[in-house]
């Protein structure tokens, strides 16, 4: 076979497999969306859930969005810090080691089983009841290892001539990793947070014994409350309550997927205007 | 007295050594050269001016090297106070990827060498004496990384001198430049030379001829002669040196 040919096959291949793998994405925000926006309306968006399945979705709406920001104001402070140790700072020593291989080991630990940690520890032992507290520290616990490996990667990419240069200079470790290190590394580390936001605010299995609530018409009035999300309603719309319409569920879906993008957006832009600052 | 003085000088990477018995003088505000073919460890003496060995693990250094008569590895030595006393320029234009402003700003505001005020005035002042404040005096707020590779180099020369040093050490400054910018280089060294005291490590043998008073030539890890540059170069003391720089190795 000639070169030519050759090369057409494997670029078509190539095509093919990228189309492959981009369809069912973009199957599933079609059905979400057709059969979502049938139900949303302002009054779906805005008001309480009826006691048996039907009405709005606003308190579940509320409940993710604390527990998402909860989540990052947490998450994101130690994730970073320690990113930043264990790249900068930390020596390569036995320590060193078994923290970066526990790091990897929980990112691919089930959520689940976070949620019954969450519920051992916060819940019950530290007797933060089921509450957006317990919710928001069991949800960082599982995002930590995301942040984390983000910050490290993001650290590492950064050339090591910005180092020497402003050491050089006479600046000390700390101002060096402030001022030449950590602007360059930021958009890699605001990508981490992007991914902790999207797992933080549509995962289940770790509320559902630490935060969220059933069915809870009001909004939490402190972070000892209980609050609903959107995961777990639509869980208990889908599954829990008998005769509630397939689109509702739909509907649900379509709010989550929005309010995750929203929310990614926001992080999007502000990594745009800091890189732009930056001149970067 | 000399400014840096060496002092039966022994350096290794791990196991590996990389300087054996450097002794020697570098005169204050001459431009010394360190010729010698590639690998012979030129810019691990130059490193050990400022330390900047000290970041790579597993490094060992015996004997003693001196800056005005004080021992630079003496236990209580402070590391910061060195590098702002001896200066540093690198092979590659670095500057940040800051504004030109801030690039030169940076050292100021690191050490709090200046009051807010002040800072403008020394910036533009350091982008004078490397004669870069005409070219881009218009535009010292865009970024730094789009100027020409000569112009970036002249800028970290200038972002150097905004922290007062009195030595600066400059590893092969010129060899990422065409010859018509290396000239300005050099003749921006000359200038420099009434102020600073400065080393530099050059590939170029006709460089070092041209703008160093005095001249070391390195082999293999060792100083093989050291002297005035032209007593070097019209008659070396060293078979080696003679082979070297008459382009019989190397
Ligand atoms: N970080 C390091 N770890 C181990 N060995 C090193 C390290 N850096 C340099 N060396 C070795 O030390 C010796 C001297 O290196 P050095 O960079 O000082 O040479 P040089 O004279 O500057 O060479 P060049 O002209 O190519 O820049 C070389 O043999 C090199 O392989
Ligand atoms: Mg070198």
């Amino acid at each position: 076979m000639n070169p030519k040919r050759r090369q057409k096959i494997v670029f078509s291949l190539l095509f093919i497999s990228s189309l492959l793998v981009i369809t069912p994405i973009f199957l599933i925000f079609f059905f979400i969306f057709k059969e979502g926006i049938k139900v949303i309306s302002w009054e779906f968006l805005t008001t309480s859930p009826a006691r048996m399945g039907g009405g709005g979705v606003f308190p579940a709406i509320v409940g993710t969005l604390y527990l998402t920001l909860g989540t990052v104001l947490i998450s994101v402070p130690l994730g970073v810090l320690a990113g930043i140790y264990l790249s900068e700072y930390a020596k390569e020593n036995l320590l060193t080691r078994l923290v970066k291989l526990a790091i990897i080991n929980l990112a691919g630990v089930p959520s689940i089983v976070y949620g019954l940690f969450g519920l051992g520890l916060f819940v019950i032992f530290l007797r933060f009841g089921a509450s957006l507290l317990s919710g928001c520290f069991t949800l960082s616990i599982m995002v930590l290892p995301i942040v984390i490996t983000a910050t490290k990667e993001a650290l590492n990419n950064v050339p090591q001539s910005f180092r020497e240069v402003s050491l050089s200079l006479g600046a000390t470790k700390w101002q060096t990793i402030r001022y030449c290190v950590l602007p360059y590394a930021f958009g890699g580390i605001l990508t981490g947070v992007i991914l902790s936001i999207g797992r933080a605010s549509g995962e289940t299995a770790p509320i559902l014994f630490t935060a969220a609530a059933f069915y809870l018409p009001h909004l939490p009035r402190s972070i000892f409350d209980q609050v609903m999300a959107l995961p777990y309603h639509l869980y208990v719309v889908a599954t829990q309550v008998p005769g509630v319409e397939r689109r509702v569920s739909y509907g649900i879906c379509l709010v989550l997927v929005v309010l995750v993008i929203l929310i990614d957006l926001i992080a999007l832009i502000t990594r745009y205007q800091i890189r732009k600052k930056k001149l970067w | 007295m000399g400014k840096i003085i060496a002092k039966n000088l022994d350096f290794y990477y791990k196991d590996f050594q990389a300087l054996k018995n450097i002794n020697l003088e570098i005169s204050e505000k001459k431009i010394t050269a360190i010729i010698g073919p590639s690998g012979c460890g030129k810019s691990t003496l130059l490193r050990c001016f400022n330390r900047m060995n000290d970041l790579i693990e597993g490094i060992r250094l015996e004997g003693e090297i001196l800056i005005d008569g004080v021992n630079i590895y003496r236990d209580d030595s402070d590391l910061l106070f060195l590098r702002k006393k001896v200066g540093m320029v690198f092979q590659r234009p670095n500057p940040f990827a800051l504004s030109i402003y801030e690039n030169i700003a940076f050292g100021l505001k690191i050490h709090n060498m200046a009051k807010r005020k002040e800072i403008p005035k020394i910036v533009e002042d350091c982008l004078n004496s490397v004669h870069l404040l005409d070219e881009v005096r218009d535009r010292l707020n865009t970024s730094a990384l789009k100027l020409s590779l000569e112009q970036k180099q002249r800028l970290c020369i200038a972002r150097t001198l905004a922290v007062k040093p009195e030595v600066i050490l400059m590893d092969e400054p010129c060899s990422a430049l065409d010859p018509l910018a290396t000239l300005k280089i050099e003749e921006l060294m000359q200038e420099l030379r009434k102020d600073y005291t400065i080393v530099i490590v050059t590939h170029n043998m006709q460089q070092a001829a041209r703008v160093s008073d005095e001249t070391g030539f390195m082999l293999l890890g060792e100083l093989v002669e050291f002297g005035k540059t032209q007593d070097i170069f019209t008659r070396p003391g060293d078979k080696r040196t003679e082979d070297y720089i008459t382009g019989r190795f190397g």
